[in-house]
């Protein structure tokens, strides 16, 4: 490929994931339908991905493998940590790398705080785990909290999560994910139930938080605005499959792929003229009955002749890479 | 002016905790063929001011009148009348629509109500022509909800609220539980049938960019109290209040240059 060389990212590589397939049971049946269907991709060290996708799509379960949550989930494929294969890794050893190595941020604050454990030995619960003594974990939870602009954490560190509002809940979860020193950073949806003002003070510290410790950060999304100011990389998925990934001000000046091009025109821009929205038509398949060939080809507008019979290889052309045979030039 | 709603409060009472007053001295009018958008973040009020205008709660204090009924006490004929005028579309269109009812009866059901159509050959005929308004495909009206995608059952939703000519139509939230791609179907859908049926639309929502588009009156809430409403140009142009300024300076733009450059020019702000 001639292409090869431009691909590499300027940063060594942290996480390469190689044809990773994740395939869930239906029901309580022992058929399973394939959710993941063939994904590549690198994160270097401290480089901030956007994974985006709408429901269905795969992104949750991409991300959630490399940490292999999912018990129920089949896995293959590779995920090489820093020189480690976690698939091939044993529950136990996986275990060593949750929290420590590889760390994640939810949805929902107020979900996953425990309501009867004060914020800091929820902090620092992570630390005590590996074996760090009481005073010595709550100390470095004090530094994170600190870190994060928790207003006299010293002083809350005995009180409980509803004492917190919203935004500052955020922090606390965010605190426990940093308290291990982890390398990446895995934030699923991490400000989708927050009101605008206060995702954006929560994008501002992982944007912070990401640039002082050298932090690599995966935020997965379905909202494409919220992304454009703070990953340096998107990548796009439908159906399961990776079918764009380019540096952030490609991707949103110049999308390759029609979706991608279809999602940037389909939301409405608060500082852009009015007028009908482009609708993309139809809606994203389930995972069952995943279109043949391009999985968008029946709701794209270029589609011709090899698209419905024919999946596209994800090709490089330049920096970005896109699964699109509008842009394979290989037959021509 | 078609409905006013005139200084509404109201609590909420959870007992044994003190009652929570949810709504202060909210006013505000609704006018003929014309998009109302309410905003504000979770907790600010918005969607039980919809409630209010649409009877499903009542406020304790004010009057909300809509073309000569007095909302808020309204029974017999009035009530009906009323029921049938001011119609809603709520946001979750996978909990808001009866799953053993198949789509004719889900749309068919007000006529039925309002006894608008006498025999269930026209229903069924209206049922086809609203289907098709709304972008669905009359075939399919024998049919169960859940082979619908979400934004199906959103158009379904619509043509339910609109197949008894309704003059207002409150919408909570109706594409916030939607795919993103499945969005811009839905707010062209309702922009279209407000023209085409000069309808009024309240809408209620969080996204800005979503009420920009589709609204042309804005009422901006913070703690159930307006703090500022105008046109879409004086609002989005020139807001007023410090508070719907920060509103506005967090939404997020979907362009990497734009979107670092507020943040940038935002975060120089607080730091000063």
């Amino acid at each position: 490929m001639p292409d090869k060389k431009d691909m590499t990212p300027v940063r060594a590589p942290l996480v390469t994931v190689e044809n990773l397939m994740v395939d869930m049971p239906l029901g309580r049946s022992d058929k399973h339908v394939r959710i993941v269907d063939g994904v590549d991709f690198t994160i270097g060290v401290g480089e901030r991905v956007a994974l985006v996708g709408e429901s269905g799509s795969g992104k949750s379960l991409t991300a959630r493998a490399l940490m292999r949550l999912d018990r129920l989930a089949r896995l293959s494929g590779r995920i090489d940590f820093d020189g480690t294969d976690l698939l091939k890794l044993s529950d136990r050893e996986i275990g060593k790398y949750r929290g420590s190595s590889i760390a994640m941020v939810f949805q929902d604050p107020m979900s996953f705080l425990d309501p009867l454990m004060t914020i800091g030995d929820q902090v620092a619960e992570t630390l005590r785990i590996r074996g760090v003594g009481r005073a010595e974990a709550r100390k470095r939870g004090l530094a994170v909290l600190d870190e994060l602009g928790v207003d006299r954490a010293a002083e809350r560190l005995d009180s409980y999560p509803h004492e917190f509002s919203g935004g500052m809940r955020q922090r606390v979860v965010l605190a426990m994910a940093l308290v291990g020193e982890p390398r990446l950073l895995i934030a699923d949806e991490p400000t989708t139930a927050l009101d605008v003002r206060v995702q954006d003070q929560v994008l501002d510290l992982l944007d912070d938080v990401s640039a002082r410790r050298g932090l690599a950060v995966l935020f997965i999304t379905h909202d494409l605005g919220v992304v454009a100011g703070f990953a340096e990389r998107v990548m796009v998925m439908y159906s399961g499959r990776l079918i764009e990934d380019g540096e952030v001000a490609s991707v949103f000046t110049r999308p390759s792929h029609p979706y991608t091009q279809g999602l940037i025109k389909a939301v409405p821009r608060i500082d852009q003229d009015l007028g009908t929205l482009y609708a993309i038509p139809g809606a994203p398949p389930p995972p069952l009955a995943r279109p043949s060939g391009c999985a968008f080809h029946p709701r794209c507008e270029k589609r011709f002749a090899p698209c419905d019979r024919e999946q596209p290889a994800l090709l490089s052309i330049g920096r970005t890479r896109v699964a699109c045979h509008l842009h394979d030039k290989r037959g021509v | 002016m078609l409905m006013s709603i005139d200084h509404i409060g109201k609590s909420y009472h959870a007992f044994p905790n003190p009652p929570t007053k949810v709504l202060h001295d909210v006013s505000f009018n609704v006018d003929t063929s014309e998009a109302i958008g309410l905003v504000g973040e979770s907790g600010s009020g918005k969607s039980t001011i919809a409630k209010c205008m649409l009877q499903l709660i009542r406020p304790e204090e004010g009057s909300i009148t809509y073309d000569g009924i007095d909302v808020i006490h309204a029974r017999g004929e009035d009530l009906r009348r009323f029921r049938r005028e001011v119609q809603m579309v709520f946001q979750d269109p996978y909990g808001s629509l009866n799953p053993r009812m198949t789509v004719e009866e889900l749309i068919g059901e007000g006529l039925l109500i309002h006894k608008l159509e006498p025999t269930a050959a026209a229903r069924r005929r209206r049922v086809a022509e609203m289907m098709e308004m709304v972008g669905l495909n009359p075939d399919d009206m024998d049919r169960y909800t859940r082979s619908f995608s979400g934004g199906q059952r959103q158009r379904i939703a619509i043509a339910r609220a609109l197949v008894i000519n309704p003059r207002i139509l409150v919408c909570d939230e109706p594409v916030a539980a939607l795919d993103v791609s499945v969005q811009a179907q839905v707010i062209n859908l309702l922009q279209d049938m407000q023209k085409k049926l000069s309808l009024s639309i309240v809408f209620v929502a969080h996204d800005l960019a979503v009420v920009r588009h589709l609204c042309e009156k804005i009422i901006v809430l913070h703690k159930g109290a307006v703090v500022e409403q105008g046109t879409r140009d004086e609002f989005f142009g020139n807001p007023q209040m410090p508070y719907t300024q920060s509103l506005l300076a967090a939404v997020p733009v979907p362009d990497p240059i734009a979107g670092r450059a507020r943040r940038a020019a935002r975060r120089l702000e607080t730091a000063n």
